[in-house]
């Protein structure tokens, strides 16, 4: 259960109701000896965050879809350079890209650049552990897209294909994770499918 | 910025010279209950102002403008802490600015100090930086500090900094390291000297006595990176007082000349289309060639095995002050080591060795101060500070230390700060019976590198005496 309100755009506005920061009362830090050195300042809060033009690669996570972008100017020297992560803008022209749809790209050709695994986390980790991170490279794009395998064992190379958090999204990156090529439905974590 | 301008690769040019007058620095550690950043900052002032035979109110009549390198703000809950530490010093009414870039804090703090003082604006100008490390727990500090890389793509995935680093160590490690153990040795290597040099320095936070098995079998971190192949989490303030030539002298018999560039990077590595590396002086098109071919996978540049920022930051400051080849024309340097592999990375980046050959220059014995395998002093010194493994990483003040470490050596004054056994006493910390004096014989040119996060920021620092510049 949330214990934040809600927040609401209307009319290109935020309706924020419901209460958004707590606190606890503080307390002396002290040395042995009974000195005081400090005080603690307890509290959490909720932050607002826009995701702005990168709305739309959130959103579709959850319908099992994976948008890059694409500059199409006819003027710029790069055209046609497709990126993921999704730029809104091109970094050379700085045109507005085009939403450019690489589900079918990413499940045919996307592989392991690189790797890692961790036991550790920071604080906020919502991710199981020991999270696999990967990076992951597609053909025709120019850039590479980091995430984290759910099942299996990573090697650079090696053939993956995304999976999607389409039952309880959360809207974030997470709702994106990967698995070898082959995986069968079974094995798939809670919630994520093809 | 992927294909370059002639615009954008001129060399940048310093209206007049510029000279570092003095430095000074707190002690390091993970935690200083009992003392607030004011406290350091002011320990690391009067330190400047005592190497040159000055009180502190005497230095401070010189000064005009102040730049205060500090990353983390949301580590010490204080929004602006520039203006509260401006106050403390007694610095106001003069004009002040913050710097921010992450890990190269300290080297921007420095970059605009330089660019300030050969513009004229000022004559004589602080660069002090600080961070305050300690006011939360490691993990939430792990979340804190990962909240660096882009909050909506990466941070999310666990959280942890390392991890971002981790996976270039990984690529690194078996395009260009081939899966070696001796690779893997080499590595652990950098840690026992960093840690070892630790021990010679008394404001140094993490000194050890370690083999590289231990490093080998410290807890993974995030594979193949271990906790003792990783930088340290600190507390402290490092200044620095750049001046332009007149002032220089008024200040100091010795000032040393002070060029300092900057490069960056997208702060998600290969996050741009590759393109040619840019050559450094002592480089050629032709060396290049076959990279993939010597190091299958080694061909995407910008890629995981090397920080572009570093490259630039170093291809205009090669250009700028003359060096032709960093091994020959520098006595000394202090490198980025916020993790080991990330200090192999950057040997390649600025060209102590070429892309793919980073390892030799440890396993030649170069980067000692004395060559364990043939005794003689190394050919090109590094990190004898310890480093961000072994002496500190307060991130706003890391960059500030790496150039007062370096002109320590170059003022011939690196004993006097660190033997000193009442510095030592003061610090509270033990002089070890085996303590050794440093000090890199007849070092007339040094160069310090600052890094931020996966290379988003970089800057390079050279410091030359005067009769030693090169253009």
């Amino acid at each position: 259960m949330n214990k934040y309100g809600t927040i609401k755009v209307i009319e290109n506005r935020y309706k924020i109701d419901g209460v958004h920061h707590f606190m606890d009362p503080n307390m002396p830090i002290r040395r042995a000896d009974g000195k005081l050195c400090g005080v603690t300042n307890p509290r959490s809060m909720n932050y607002i965050h826009s995701y702005g033009g990168e709305a739309v690669f959130f959103e579709n996570l959850s319908q099992g879809r994976l948008f890059g972008s694409k500059c199409e100017n006819p003027d710029c020297e790069f055209k046609g350079t497709v990126y993921m992560p999704f730029r809104i803008h091109c970094p050379d022209c700085l045109g507005k890209n085009t939403v450019y749809d690489l589900t079918e790209t990413a499940k045919k050709s996307s592989k392991v650049h690189t790797f890692m695994i961790t036991e550790r986390t920071g604080a906020f980790n919502t991710l199981k552990k020991p999270i696999k991170f990967i990076n992951v490279e597609f053909e025709g794009v120019s850039t590479i897209l980091m995430g984290y395998l759910s099942v299996g064992e990573p090697e650079i190379g090696m053939r993956v294909v995304p999976i999607f958090r389409k039952k309880n999204p959360t809207y974030t990156i997470t709702d994106l994770s990967w698995v070898p090529e082959g995986t069968s439905d079974s094995k798939l974590p809670e919630g994520f499918s093809f | 910025m992927i294909k370059f301008s002639k615009q954008q690769l001129k060399t940048p040019e310093l209206m007049r010279p510029v000279y570092l007058v003095t430095v000074g620095m707190s002690p390091f550690a993970r935690a200083f209950p009992e003392t607030r950043t004011e406290e350091l900052c002011v320990e690391a002032f009067t330190e400047a102002a005592k190497f040159i035979g000055m009180t502190p109110a005497e230095l401070k009549k010189y000064i005009h403008t102040c730049y205060y390198g500090h990353f983390a703000d949301h580590f010490g809950d204080q929004l602006l802490g520039e203006a509260v530490i401006h106050d403390r010093l007694g610095l106001d009414p003069l004009g002040n600015i913050g710097v921010k870039t992450g890990g190269a804090t300290g080297g921007s703090t420095i970059w605009e100090a330089v660019k300030t003082v050969a513009s004229g604006y000022s004559d004589c100008v602080l660069a002090m930086g600080w961070e305050r490390m300690d006011e939360v727990p490691t993990d939430e500090g792990n979340h804190l500090i990962s909240c660096a890389a882009d909050k909506d793509w990466e941070t999310p995935l666990g959280h942890i900094y390392t991890g971002y680093y981790a996976v270039m160590a990984q690529k690194y490690w078996q395009v260009f390291g081939k899966q070696e153990d001796s690779f893997r040795r080499t590595l652990a290597e950098i840690s026992v000297k960093h840690h070892g040099y630790a021990r010679f320095n008394p404001f140094a936070q993490a000194p050890m006595k370690i083999t590289v098995d231990d490093v080998l079998k410290s807890p993974i971190v995030a594979h193949p990176l271990r906790v003792l192949d990783c930088c340290l989490m600190s507390v402290g303030a490092a200044c620095a007082i750049i001046c332009d030539e007149k002032t220089a002298y008024e200040l100091t018999k010795n000032p040393l000349l002070i060029y300092c560039t900057a490069g960056s990077h997208s702060l998600r590595p290969a996050c741009r289309r590759d393109m040619d590396i840019p050559l450094l002086p002592n480089e050629t098109p032709e060396q290049y060639k076959n990279l993939d071919k010597e190091f299958p996978g080694g061909e995407r540049y910008p890629g995981f095995t090397g920080f572009l920022a570093a490259r630039m930051a170093s291809y205009y400051a090669y250009n700028q002050c003359g060096i032709k080849d960093p091994t020959e024309d520098l006595d000394v340097v202090e490198l980025h080591d916020a993790f080991t592999i990330s200090d192999v990375q950057t040997y390649e980046d600025v060209g102590i060795r070429p892309y793919g050959y980073g390892r030799a220059y440890v396993e030649s014995g170069d980067c000692y101060h004395t060559n364990p395998k043939t005794g003689k002093p190394g050919k090109l010194p590094s990190n004898l500070s310890g480093g961000l493994i072994g002496c500190m990483h307060a991130v706003g003040a890391t960059g500030i230390m790496q150039v007062a470490e370096i002109g320590y050596h170059l003022w011939n004054r690196w004993a006097e700060i660190h033997g000193d056994q009442k510095r030592w006493d003061r610090y509270g910390r033990s002089k070890p019976k085996d303590w050794t004096d440093l000090q890199v014989a007849g070092a007339r040119r040094a160069m310090a590198i600052s890094h931020a996060g996966v290379g988003s920021h970089v800057t390079a620092t050279v410091l030359m005496h005067p009769d030693a510049k090169l253009r």
